[in-house]
């Protein structure tokens, strides 16, 4: 088909550097970075350009979970103060040395608001209620208000910059000219040229050890046979979310591989617990009374009637993972003998029937078409699926930037605090960032709390106060072990409850061109540092 | 003339008014930007941050206020994405566009004369229902289908062509254009013929019609009569005359070219202007959207009137008329 492919390769190669001795690498990516301003947003597109540039005192491995990054060594001195040791000798782009002042900085920065950013990291801070203070240059300690287990997964959300580039630096263009763009990571800016290009470029003094390519390019392609198109032509090396119709051919390809993990984002159902729920109505069109999702054994009966290897295979281009737990295998909180339930749809009747619902009633699910990998059209086969149990769906798919208002605060003019979400079944999906379940038990399962945080992705209001009562406790346990039996236990009352329905953990792809070798990621992002040449 | 301009001025301030209205209202009762920009683990305390921090904590009518008072110091507001005024961002992205458009432009007007008048010379003949089923196959075929056979055509399978992307640029007096190099040139050709094919069928078939209609009209009877000379005839009297329309249609055909090239540009990553647009409406970007419609009105008002200018230029009847009034 594409005979002379490797010469395209090379002349596209040719092309990009003059200098042909130089390794570049040149990396197709779905959504184009906004800012370089690390504190400015929490878009991924984002946060995955500004890694290779920018580090945090303790990163995260490829499963999300925390390794030493500017920090070589943390631990809990009491309940409530924490020791970082910081890395020593390191120095920032520009050559001077990093020290415990430009992490003071940073959090400080990050204090004092970033004007006119959409999203900081700054609620990290928040958590916990923290505090920092420099004991000297190569040790900090944090200090929370009472106790509070994961200081460094907080930590390994905020990037620190250099004191003397970003110091009175206000404005996220600075950034973007290269001018505060100074970090300690692998590679050095070099352009950003918006719509266009990132060009960052190699490090040679990193600490982290030789740095494999001269030069990285990141080059935004939104739309994915575009994006496709442009790996299969040589344009770019490396791909992010291949079409997933196109994972087959491309897996069978000689020319190209393929790389795949399982992602931290679980896809789920989420049920509405209110007594009245507007969208949920008999065979007649009559609004029901009281809501029957509030039956765990329609719950039950609506997982068991959704084939989730049928999802995998037909739509996913099989790249899903079913699921009953709510954070993916290797995750600090995962429960080993939770498994996907299987498809049942006699069993899924028979639990209708006894619950008092064996005629069926009608439903509306709702959910966005632009965010989730296929997410239109999964909620249409489940939608089918739930059909043929006798409940009758309807789907009602919208983009997400309406989708999630509704979600999330439902009527506008509803007063923040006191949102009430509209759907009564919608179709949603939680990323465990931080590798560790804490956040997700307290998120989608802990009772809604506005002053709190508790519950603030639990959209159905879902409430039981067996696992409000571990997920509190979680939250100020600081004894790994002890707290990781706790979530567990509020996993699986949370899941024997049916509280939400999950469907499957995305599973990230990325496509590169035979001859690179790619360790993939469970948080969806690529790094440079870890894509290498074998050929 | 300047009373006639002066009357397009003021009818054209009560459309941005009007517009101004629309959009701003339209674009802030779809969704919530802070539900896209907060990641899940942010609680109440740090969406009301970043509410105020967007200015969406005061009433609607107050936001347009301001809104209002700093668009007539020229100012359209701060993008929520990049931080930067929104103006800036649409001209660091329009010589893309315009490039592309100019390009397209060319294309159509340099391939679609030529054909439709040959095709309006020679109505029976093969070459011409050649070139009408081409116009007509241009026309009917959707303008991301064509994109993506191209791609995937002189691309993927050929390897002529990059496949996405704005080549080299260099700089000309601060425009940064990249048809003046020839990996820009390289990149260039693909995204401006599928962006010019819609506009290249639309010139053969106005200058097809219009050839037939002037063909036969007395003056061209006449002028064949007296004995001028076929190439003047072609060239001035018949020119000129069809040229009308094509100006008319083209030109506001033009103007939908640069505000809306949303999936040609799309289709090839080509950083202009509509991709913005379309980014900016997946994040919810209120002031960029707003200024970027604000701006299209705009461009839609002054590409209206340089028409009725070249109109009266190409056509003395109007101008006279105009004066006689």
């Amino acid at each position: 088909m594409r005979p002379w492919m490797p010469g395209a390769l090379c002349a596209a190669l040719l092309a990009a550097a003059p200098l042909s001795a130089q390794d570049v690498l040149t990396i197709g990516v779905r959504s184009e970075a906004s800012s370089l301003d690390p504190h400015w947003t929490q878009l991924s597109a984002d946060l995955q350009v500004q890694e290779h540039i920018f580090e945090k005192l303790v990163a995260l491995d490829s499963a999300s979970q925390p390794v030493p990054g500017l920090a070589v060594s943390w631990e809990p001195l009491d309940e409530t103060t924490w020791e970082f040791k910081l890395r020593e000798g390191v120095r920032w782009h520009d050559g001077e040395s990093f020290t415990a002042d430009d992490v003071i900085f940073t959090f400080d920065r990050l204090k004092g608001g970033i004007s006119g950013a959409p999203a900081s990291p700054a609620f990290q801070l928040d958590k916990g209620s923290k505090s920092w203070e420099k004991i000297d240059d190569y040790t900090i300690h944090i200090t929370t208000d009472g106790p509070y287990p994961t200081v460094a997964e907080d930590l390994a959300m905020l990037p620190i910059v250099a004191e003397h580039a970003a110091r009175g630096v206000t404005e996220s263009v600075d950034f973007n000219s290269g001018q505060a763009a100074i970090g300690t990571g692998p590679f050095l800016f070099e352009e950003y040229s918006p719509g266009s290009r990132v060009t960052v470029k190699k490090n040679p003094g990193w600490w982290g050890g030789e740095v494999a390519w001269d030069q990285v390019v990141f080059r935004p392609v939104t739309q994915d046979a575009s994006r496709l198109a442009a790996l299969l032509n040589g344009d770019v090396d490396i791909i992010d979310y291949p079409p997933t119709v196109d994972l087959p051919q491309l897996r069978e390809d000689p020319d190209f591989t393929v790389s795949t993990i399982p992602s931290d984002r679980l896809i789920y159902l989420m049920p509405g617990y209110k007594h009245v729920e507007p969208f949920i109505t008999d065979n007649d069109g009559e609004v029901m009374v009281p809501n029957p999702l509030r039956d765990w054994r329609v719950r039950k009966a609506l997982s068991l009637a959704v084939n989730r290897e049928a999802i995998r295979d037909r739509i996913m281009g099989g790249a899903s993972l079913p699921a009953k737990n709510i954070v993916p295998p290797g995750f600090f909180g995962y429960v080993e003998e939770l498994e996907a339930d299987p498809y049942d749809p006699e069993a899924a009747q028979a639990l209708l029937e006894e619950a008092g619902y064996g005629e069926g009633f009608r439903i509306t699910l709702h959910g966005p078409n632009d965010r989730y990998i296929n997410d239109a059209r999964i909620l249409e086969a489940v939608a089918q699926m739930w059909s043929r149990v006798g409940i009758t769906t309807e789907v009602d798919a919208m983009p997400r930037n309406i989708f999630f208002s509704r979600l999330i605060r439902g009527d506008e003019l509803s007063m923040p605090g006191f949102d009430v979400p509209e759907f009564s079944m919608s179709m949603t999906g939680w990323g465990t960032v931080a590798g560790e379940a804490t956040y997700t038990v307290s998120g989608t399962l802990e009772t809604y709390n506005a002053a709190t945080g508790g519950g603030n992705g639990n959209f159905g209001r879902y409430s039981n106060p067996e696992i409000d009562a571990r997920s509190v406790l979680a939250k100020r346990t600081i004894d790994p072990d002890t707290r990781r039996g706790i979530l567990q236990e509020a996993i699986r009352i949370g899941m024997a409850d049916y509280a939400y329905i999950p469907l499957h953990f995305q599973v990230n792809n990325w496509a590169m061109r035979a001859g690179l070798e790619h360790q993939p990621r469970t948080n969806e992002r690529t790094l440079a540092t870890e894509i290498s040449r074998v050929d | 003339m300047a009373e006639f301009i002066i009357r397009r001025a003021l009818q054209a301030l009560l459309v941005l008014l009007v517009m101004t209205l629309l959009v701003f209202f339209g674009v802030n009762v779809i969704g919530n930007p802070v539900y896209i920009f907060a990641s899940s683990e942010c609680d109440q305390a740090c969406l009301t941050a970043i509410i105020e921090d967007l200015g969406l904590d005061r009433p609607i009518w107050q936001q347009y206020l301001t809104f209002l008072g700093n668009l007539l110091q020229g100012d359209l507001g701060k993008s929520f994405t990049h931080g930067i005024p929104a103006l800036a961002l649409i001209f660091e992205r329009l010589p893309a566009t315009l490039e592309l458009a100019f390009a397209a432009l060319v294309l159509a007007l340099g391939a679609g004369l030529p054909l439709g008048i040959y095709a309006g010379l020679r109505p029976e003949g093969w070459g011409a229902k050649l070139i009408m089923a081409f116009s007509m196959v241009a026309f009917s075929l959707p303008v991301f289908w064509i994109g993506l056979i191209m791609i995937l055509v002189f691309s993927v399978q050929l390897g002529w062509m990059p496949s996405v992307g704005r080549g080299e640029t260099v700089d000309l007096g601060g425009l940064e254009l990249s048809f003046l190099t020839l990996d820009g040139l390289h990149h260039l050709v693909m995204p401006a013929l599928t962006l010019s094919l819609i506009m290249m069928a639309m010139v053969i078939r106005l200058a097809r019609a219009g050839m037939r209609e002037v063909l036969f009209s007395d003056y061209i009877k006449f002028a064949r009569a007296s004995g001028i000379r076929e190439s003047r005839i072609l060239g001035v009297h018949l020119l000129k005359n069809i040229l009308i329309p094509i100006v008319t249609v083209l030109g506001m055909e033009f103007g939908g070219v640069i505000a809306f090239a949303v999936v040609v540009e799309s289709i090839f990553s080509w950083p202009g202007v509509g991709k913005m647009l379309i980014d900016a409406i997946a994040v919810l970007d209120r002031p960029l959207i707003v200024a970027y419609l604000i701006f299209v009105v705009f461009m839609f008002v002054i590409l209206n009137l340089l028409v009725d200018i070249l109109y009266s230029v190409l056509d003395p009847r109007i101008r006279f008329g105009g004066q006689e009034r």
